[in-house]
């Protein structure tokens, strides 16, 4: 019933908002060499190559295809697979399921982006309906903005709630030597930034980059041989909402509950906030980490600001949230989940250097995109 | 490889200028596929979509077709690739044990498009799109290297052509059926030399969709199991120049890996029916060659033997191939399609009679830089 798979090497490239010194396949060969580095392979290791980005953000059809002199596809297997943000997501589950099914040993995932060729809300407006929602659907901001208004709104949350993620996240980034954003700033910082779409500011924010991530997992034999403590994965999940944004329950979020109740299950998970050490979480805005910290069962409906305040997310706190800074701080988009999937099995391996967090079993790592797409992956230190 | 089957199959039929959106083509093959299998959506716990951004004008474009599939409320995902592709990765999720029945389904509107310009955004955005290379354009060039090298002369090309939309009339899906000759081929006119208008297939809209079940699920299904014998997939250099244009070392090497899984040592005489994915002409000749159905260079000498017709050792393309129907990015798992329905002799006047072993190839990229090559069965490994 499927071959354990487990995640044996992570490269990602440096990110900043233009990468000018690389073209798209430079930039996609740098991750790969840091993931062949990081796990002690070669090219002739990697039995099968899985890639993604969002096509408008570049323009380049068939990237599977085209990015072969960067990815080492040549003359091996490779697929593409895409679902916007959650890309990375998508990329992780894809080169994990390459490897359950038993017919390839060792693979490799490869998100990346270069945000900078394009026009990025331009091109995520075209993801609505042409006819119906395209016109007034003004890229990613919009929504998240009222889903936080509408929580303040219901729980008494405020604005310096969601700035005390921002701070967390953009803080927790000075220990990362890959961020793209790396400067301190406090809450007052976040609530004199500029007003993006009220009530997220700029330091809300995430920002966009260029950058690539790349992660090599192995079917257990292997696996064990090639990293010391491989970080295996217990369970992937996903679930998405309805195709137009006017039929979403905007206060439910059902699609992140059903991925993470699906994911827990299918690691035996029941208490996350115990259970689990450390979660690298796709969270585009800071107040996406107010309120689905609830929705993925972390806490009860309206607790989470009290959890924010005492600390229990922070680097030092019971369930230490992005110790890599986060999207807040870096967002290759196809790649952005990627890396928490690399982060989080970092943390696993024990080699996250100066944002490692102490004894760390169990991790997990979601992505976010398209129609309230969520992912979501558990990792363990030890196997399934 | 744990048994995997495919028990569902649907198609739309292949037109240029269908009115329904792209949901609505999806949603037509899904509950073709469901009643095909016997089963409700309850019964599916996964689903894997296709989609491209370029060929279907929206950004994520899988959102365009996620209720469609019926993969709201189910783990989905989504492939961006010809359709054997996202069959492929159906089936890998299958056999990791988390789910029991995923179904794949893809979709096409180019004649909402310009393919021109959307197949000119595949090339370099540097060097080579300025010259305003596209696919007929690319594989003028390509046809031509293998023509050079080997002899093979345009009539053999335009052998396949005859043969191709001839089967057509057999398929109720096809979008171009037609009685033509040679001669008509040779006449039609010239598109980039030596590709002539009837060497080439038509941009088609359309959809298909597959289930594949894990071995238990599928000895309950409504339909005899077609099973999963052996597939793989292998992608060639990417500017045209780092390649051998003249044989696809990259379709060689997924066809004997595919076949290895499914013990094939003599494809031409273990396969009882073959669906490749001609998008030219030359290009059938060329995947016999790197399908090892004859010697490199001796496609055009197949074709003439007739030993790939209907009625002879080897059919290829009963269906009228791709020649004859090409909704891109479709017309792979179109193939797997119709592969199904030989292998369960429901092909109708285009059945291969007692077909037991049947291969579907799909490729992606400019000039078949990525081949996927299945092979299935009726008949359990």
């Amino acid at each position: 019933m499927g071959t354990r798979t487990a995640i044996v090497g992570v490269g990602q490239t440096y990110h900043t908002s233009k990468r000018k010194d690389v073209n798209g396949q430079e930039l996609i060969n740098e991750a790969v060499r840091r993931a062949l580095e990081d796990a002690d392979l070669t090219l002739k290791d990697i039995d099968a190559i899985v890639i993604g980005n969002m096509d408008h953000f570049e323009a380049i059809n068939c990237v599977d295809c085209w990015s072969v002199d960067g990815s080492g596809a040549f003359m091996k297997p490779i697929m593409k697979v895409t679902t916007g943000g959650s890309t990375g997501g998508t990329l992780g589950s894809c080169a994990y399921y390459h490897v359950a099914s038993g017919l390839f040993d060792v693979v490799m995932a490869i998100g990346w982006e270069k945000n900078s060729e394009s026009d990025t809300q331009a091109a995520i407006s075209t993801c609505a309906d042409p006819i119906l929602e395209r016109d007034f659907f003004g890229g990613a901001i919009g929504p998240n903005a009222a889903e936080y208004a509408m929580y303040m709104k219901q729980y008494g949350a405020s604005e310096e709630d969601a700035a005390m993620v921002a701070v967390r996240d953009h803080n927790n980034a000075l220990n990362n030597p890959y961020a793209h954003l790396r400067k301190h700033i406090t809450v007052e910082d976040v609530m004199n930034s500029p007003v993006l779409c009220w009530p997220i500011k700029l330091l809300d924010s995430c920002p966009r980059s260029d950058g690539a991530c790349a992660v090599i997992y192995a079917a257990e034999g292997r696996a064990e041989k090639i990293a010391s403590r491989p970080a295996w994965v217990h369970a992937s999940a996903v679930s998405h909402d309805y195709v137009y944004f006017g039929d979403y329950d905007w206060e439910a979020m059902p699609t992140l509950e059903a991925t993470a109740s699906r994911v827990y299950k299918r690691a035996g998970i029941v208490n996350p906030l115990k259970e689990i050490d450390v979660m690298e979480l796709y969270l585009p805005f800071s107040t996406c980490g107010v309120i689905w910290m609830e929705h993925m069962w972390v806490c009860g409906r309206g607790e989470s600001p009290r959890l924010i305040r005492e600390g229990v997310f922070d680097m030092d706190g019971e369930l230490p949230v992005n110790p890599s800074g986060g999207v807040l701080s870096t967002n290759p988009i196809g790649a952005t989940a990627l890396i928490r999937i690399g982060e989080a099995a970092l943390q696993i391996m024990n080699k996250a250097g100066s944002r490692q967090v102490p004894n760390v079993n169990t991790a997990m790592a979601t992505a976010f995109g398209s129609c309230y797409w969520f992912e979501a992956t558990i990792l363990r230190s030890g196997k399934p | 490889m744990d048994k995997v089957a495919i028990i569902g199959v649907g198609q739309t039929r292949y037109e240029r200028g269908n009115t329904k959106s792209f949901a609505e083509l999806v949603y037509e093959v899904t509950r073709k596929a469901l009643d095909d299998a016997g089963l409700e959506l309850d019964n599916i716990d996964n689903v894997v979509t296709t989609t491209n951004d370029f060929y279907d004008g929206r950004t994520i474009a899988c959102m365009a077709v996620a209720e469609a599939s019926g993969s709201y409320g189910r783990d989905a995902t989504n492939v961006e690739g010809d359709g054997t592709l996202s069959a492929f990765y159906g089936l890998m999720r299958t056999l990791s044990g988390v789910y029991d029945a995923t179904i794949v389904t893809t979709h096409c509107k180019m004649s909402e498009g310009n393919p021109r310009k959307l197949f000119n955004q595949a090339f370099d955005p540097i060097y080579d799109r300025i010259l305003g290379m596209d696919a007929i354009s690319s594989s003028a060039l390509q046809a031509r290297a293998y023509m050079d090298r080997y002899g093979v002369t345009e009539e053999q090309c335009a052998m396949v052509s005859v043969k191709n939309h001839a089967n057509a009339r057999n398929n109720p899906y096809a979008h171009v059926a037609l009685e033509i000759t040679i001669d008509d081929v040779m006449k039609s006119p010239m598109l980039a030399e030596p590709i002539k208008r009837l060497d080439i297939s038509p941009i088609s809209d359309g959809a298909c969709a597959i289930i594949l079940a894990t071995e238990e699920r599928a000895r309950k299904s409504a339909k005899k199991p077609v099973w999963v014998r052996g597939v793989a997939h292998c992608t060639d250099a990417y500017r045209l120049g780092e390649r051998d244009l003249t044989y696809s070392a990259a379709l060689e090497t997924a066809a004997k890996k595919a076949y290895k899984m499914a013990g094939i040592r003599n494809p031409f005489k273990q396969i009882d029916v073959a669906e490749v994915y001609d998008a030219f002409s030359y290009m059938e000749l060329m995947w016999y060659e790197g399908l090892g159905f004859c010697d490199r260079g001796k496609g055009g000498k197949l074709v003439e033997s007739g030993k790939t017709q209907m009625g002879g050792e080897l059919p290829v393309n009963p269906s009228g191939g791709v020649l004859s129907a090409h909704p891109v990015q479709v017309a792979g798992l179109a193939r797997i399609a119709e592969a199904v329905l030989q292998l369960r002799g429901e092909a109708g006047g285009r059945q291969v009679p007692g077909a037991k072993t049947a291969l579907a190839h799909g490729i992606t990229g400019i000039c078949g830089q990525t081949h996927c090559v299945w092979v299935l069965s009726n008949e359990e490994a």
